[in-house]
């Protein structure tokens, strides 16, 4: 397994698992078809008949209901037809693998399936599984990988900034068990970034986090000087109840962002947040709200990053 | 019956013997070394001409699965993996369903074992009453059922103090405790070295200091309580450490270290290999070179194959939710011949860790061709390569990190109590 | 074969053809890559008060099973209201038909026209459906088994290369 499983033997993007390891050329390619999809989803008919006849499964293992809406509504302006499958309330619990479920839904003429699941590599694990005419995309795998959005942020990254030749990127919050903030990382290092910031208590870091090519700040503050743009991460609310932090209190006073802190970034940094928030808890509401925040653009860049991805799948 | 094994190189390191003899056995026994004695008319001969002649394998950690999971394995197909691995006294772990912690269990294994006329079997007794790590159990009796020590295979005890109590009342007689050091907090969740691949992952990672910290209550208390304690499967450089330093300072410990991890490292696990969800979990490099030089200078006394066989719907899972274990008995002597090769040892350093270290461990009479001692040999091809393959491992675990991979030394010939129970 | 036309004379004589039928409704629509610069040399010589737009019909084309989804997609523009226009449908080389299916579909997803008009560079015939041009600049006879591309230098000048069909465009 030591090719990337998710490109084919021609280079192109086969499966969409983790933006660890895609190509420069291909993020570029998303990125850019992505923006003539804006265009689409700007019209009064937001819909094009690209992948007509197409059958998109919805795997959703663990419930996420605002994730699998912006598949669903990527799918359906492609044309393609939608089928959505809460599959954490129904087989697993009888006793299907995993592997069984998947080869269910093949058998009825799957093109697509879009996956998400509470384990880390549960999408690498299908895509490995599949026919190869079958595509799978990861909505999320555990801690591993949120390839779409990790995308959908940098498409707005750009359309904001431009060149990310020359940028500084704070990631701020729950590294340790953020999907998120992996699959930005990533992205943001194969784009050129050339300095990106992860910020979090100790508790809140994976063990050798520079590794994967970040600085490692405790200090909000020291973290958020001269910051380009401030990606901030969702505090889940299990993390209150172990021993990972003492309180969201204390937490929203060290590491929430609000407008004394936001202000030590540039004047005109940009703030993203993967949603849903967590209001006082990780990011204040005037900030939230305010001018610097493009909260609701990504979402709107999100469906048309998500149609980018799926046609260009489709395609391969 | 009598055999004469002609030609071979033989490797006896108990005996301090590496050169070509000959090897001549007379009803189940070895009867000498070398030129067979004048008179001596053996019914079969063995031209072992380019082939290593050494004592049968001793494995400290092989998981047979019987009672209780026969549907990932059965007594029948392990011991037939055994044999074809050259494996002539195995240990048994207590992890099985339900536990070894009653005689009767015990002795059902070991009658059940007896029947196939394949490798010894000696039962590790459970320590505590269904494993569970409350309360003990009745150690004399299983003793005498036939246990030759007594662990927790990979459960946890309830606390320190339990852990404190059953090393007294096993050294009070002298019964050898097995623990495979690591905090049940720390790992808590856990399923890979919390380094640099568990961090891409995003899996849950269980750190070193659960090791250490484990280790450290252990090496205290078998200092306070005089207990002999073997060390299982460790994994990691700084847990070597320990274990050499309390060596040194001359507690009755003795260690082992897995095959898979005298070769493998965190980076193995790759994109979500589950054949490489073990336990302990795969570590990083510098562990991996600390546990290959904690062999060479004996901190670590022997190599174990950690056999687990895994049906495949259980690894056929995200790798978190992938039963840890790979199969492991056919491929421990070509693992060790691998070590000692990298190493640039001789390869009589690597029996010596597979047969007379291990049987040192056990307290058993076995890993040496010392004459009047069991006939219990293995006779391989060293040169021979040979790829790991699903459909000719004899194991009903086809599980392994090593599938697909070439590997140098094949068993040719088997013998138990001087029958030929294996050839290949 | 004879050498291929001066692709500028052949845009002379679409102008010509076109500019009689204009009115205030009209707008020009041109189709990515070839049919935009027309489209764009159109607007600048007939009157820059004619609302202009470009399409990419990369989303519509009905060949993606085959050939997938094109490297570089631009973005369709059309910065008026589609609604009650005439729309002047603009594109390079007339082949198959495809693609002006694709962007009158594409169009349509926009507003209802009220009239679609095709003006094209070069016929080159082989239509596979029922479309045909309003303002033709030359009809050419072709090998079926050559791509017949517009051009444009450095200097914003047209001209027509052909190539045989597999090798891509340099």
């Amino acid at each position: 397994m030591s090719r990337n499983p998710q490109l084919n033997e021609h280079g192109e993007l086969q499966h969409l698992l983790t933006t660890e390891g895609l190509p420069l050329a291909i993020l570029r390619r998303i990125l850019d078809t992505a923006e003539s999809f804006v265009g689409v989803t700007e019209r009064d008919v937001k819909k094009v008949p690209l992948l007509r006849g197409k059958s998109i499964f919805n795997l959703f293992f663990e419930p996420s209901t605002r994730t699998r809406t912006t598949f669903e509504i990527a799918a359906k302006r492609l044309s393609a037809d939608v089928i959505n499958l809460n599959i954490a309330a129904s087989s697993q619990s009888k006793g299907e693998t995993l592997l069984d479920t998947v080869d269910n839904l093949s058998s009825m003429h799957a093109d697509m399936f879009v996956v998400r699941h509470s384990q880390s590599g549960a999408a690498h694990l299908i895509a490995h599984h599949v026919r190869p005419d079958i595509r799978v995309i990861n909505a999320g795998d555990g801690r591993h990988a949120h390839p779409t959005q990790g995308l959908l942020d940098m498409f707005t990254i750009r359309r904001y900034k431009r060149d990310f030749h020359n940028l500084r990127v704070a990631i701020v919050g729950d590294i340790l068990h953020s999907r998120v903030a992996r699959s930005q990382i990533h992205a943001l290092t194969t784009l050129g970034v050339p300095e990106v910031r992860v910020i979090a208590p100790k508790t809140l870091l994976p063990a050798r986090v520079e590794r994967l090519g970040v600085q490692v700040h405790h200090d909000m503050a020291e973290g958020l000087r001269d910051a380009d743009v401030l990606l901030m991460l969702r505090l889940q609310s299990e993390r209150m109840l172990s021993a990972h932090i003492p309180s969201t209190q204390e937490y929203f006073k060290y590491y929430g962002l609000t407008q004394e802190k936001l202000a030590l970034a540039k004047h005109d940094a940009i703030v993203l947040h993967p949603g849903p928030m967590n209001r006082g808890v990780e990011i204040d509401s005037a900030v939230a709200d305010g001018g610097q925040s493009v909260i609701l653009p990504q979402v709107t860049f999100g469906i048309a990053v998500r149609m980018a991805v799926m046609s260009i799948l489709a395609s391969n | 019956m009598k055999l004469l094994i002609r030609n071979g190189h033989l490797m006896d390191p108990a005996n301090g013997i590496d050169a070509i003899q000959d090897v001549s056995i007379v009803a189940g026994k070895i009867l000498g070394v070398g030129p067979p004695p004048p008179g001596f008319h053996p019914n079969r001969e063995i031209d072992a001409r380019g082939l290593v002649v050494c004592p049968g394998l001793v494995d400290l950690s092989a998981r047979l699965r019987e009672p209780g999971f026969e549907y990932r394995a059965t007594l029948e197909s392990e011991m037939a993996a055994a044999a074809a691995g050259g494996v002539t006294s195995l240990a048994c772990s207590p992890d099985t369903d339900p536990p070894l912690d009653e005689p009767g269990l015990v002795e059902m294994l070991k009658h059940r074992a007896r029947n196939l006329h394949l490798a010894h079997v000696y039962p590790i007794g459970a320590l505590t009453q269904g494993l569970e790590g409350e309360k003990l159990t009745e150690m004399a009796e299983l003793r005498d059922a036939g246990c030759v020590a007594f662990g927790q295979a990979d459960r946890p005890l309830a606390s320190a103090r339990v852990m404190m109590q059953a090393m007294q009342y096993a050294s009070t007689f002298s019964f050898r405790v097995w623990l495979r050091p690591q905090d049940a907090s720390l790992a808590d969740g856990g399923v890979a070295h919390d380094g640099e691949v568990a961090t891409r992952l995003g899996l849950p990672a269980i750190p070193v200091c659960a090791e250490t910290l484990a280790l450290s209550n252990i090496i205290l208390m078998a200092r306070e309580t005089g207990a002999t304690v073997h060390l299982c499967r460790i994994s990691s450089a700084e847990g070597v450490s320990m274990v050499q330093a309390a060596k040194r300072q001359g507690l009755a410990i003795t260690c082992d270290v897995a095959a898979n991890h005298v070769h493998l490292s965190e980076m193995d696990v790759g994109f979500f290999d589950s054949n490489c969800h073990l336990i302990p979990p795969l570590r990083g490099l510098k562990d991996r070179d600390a546990l290959r030089t904690g062999l060479e200078n004996g901190t670590i006394d022997a190599i174990c194959s950690d056999h687990a066989p895994v049906d495949d719907d259980a690894k056929l899972l995200p790798f978190g939710e992938a039963e840890a274990g790979a199969t492991g008995l056919e491929l421990l002597l070509p693992l060790a011949l691998k070590w000692s090769a990298e190493m640039r040892l001789p390869p009589s350093r690597a029996i010596a860790r597979i047969t007379s270290e291990p049987a040192r461990v056990l307290g058993v009479n076995a890993g040496h061709l010392t004459p009047g001692g069991a006939a219990d040999l293995c006779i391989f091809d060293p040169e021979h390569y040979w790829k790991v393959e699903a459909a000719t491992l004899k194991s009903q675990g086809k599980n392994t990190p090593f599938l697909g991979i070439e590997l140098q030394g094949k068993v040719k010939y088997t013998l138990v109590n001087g029958n030929i129970i294996y050839q290949g | 074969m004879s050498p291929l036309p001066d692709a500028e004379v052949l845009l002379a004589r679409l102008i010509d053809r076109i500019r009689p039928d204009l009115t205030q409704a009209t707008a020009l629509v041109g189709i990515h890559t070839g049919g935009a610069w027309l489209a764009e040399r159109l607007h600048r010589q007939l009157g820059p008060v004619l609302p202009l737009g470009t399409l990419d019909v990369s989303f519509y084309r009905d060949d993606f099973d085959q050939t997938g989804l094109r490297p570089e997609v631009r973005r369709s523009n059309i910065p008026f209201e589609v609604e009650a226009r005439h729309i002047i449908l603009i594109d390079d080389v007339l082949y198959t038909g495809r693609t002006i299916r694709a962007a009158i579909n594409e169009l349509f997803d926009y507003g209802r026209p009220a009239s679609v008009r095709l003006a094209t560079l070069v016929d080159r015939g082989g239509r596979e459906l029922p479309i045909a041009a309003d303002y033709v600049g030359a009809s050419l006879a072709l090998p079926p088994d050559t791509m017949l591309v517009l051009v444009q230098d450095s200097e914003g000048k047209l001209g027509l290369d052909l190539h045989p069909r597999n090798l891509p465009k340099a």
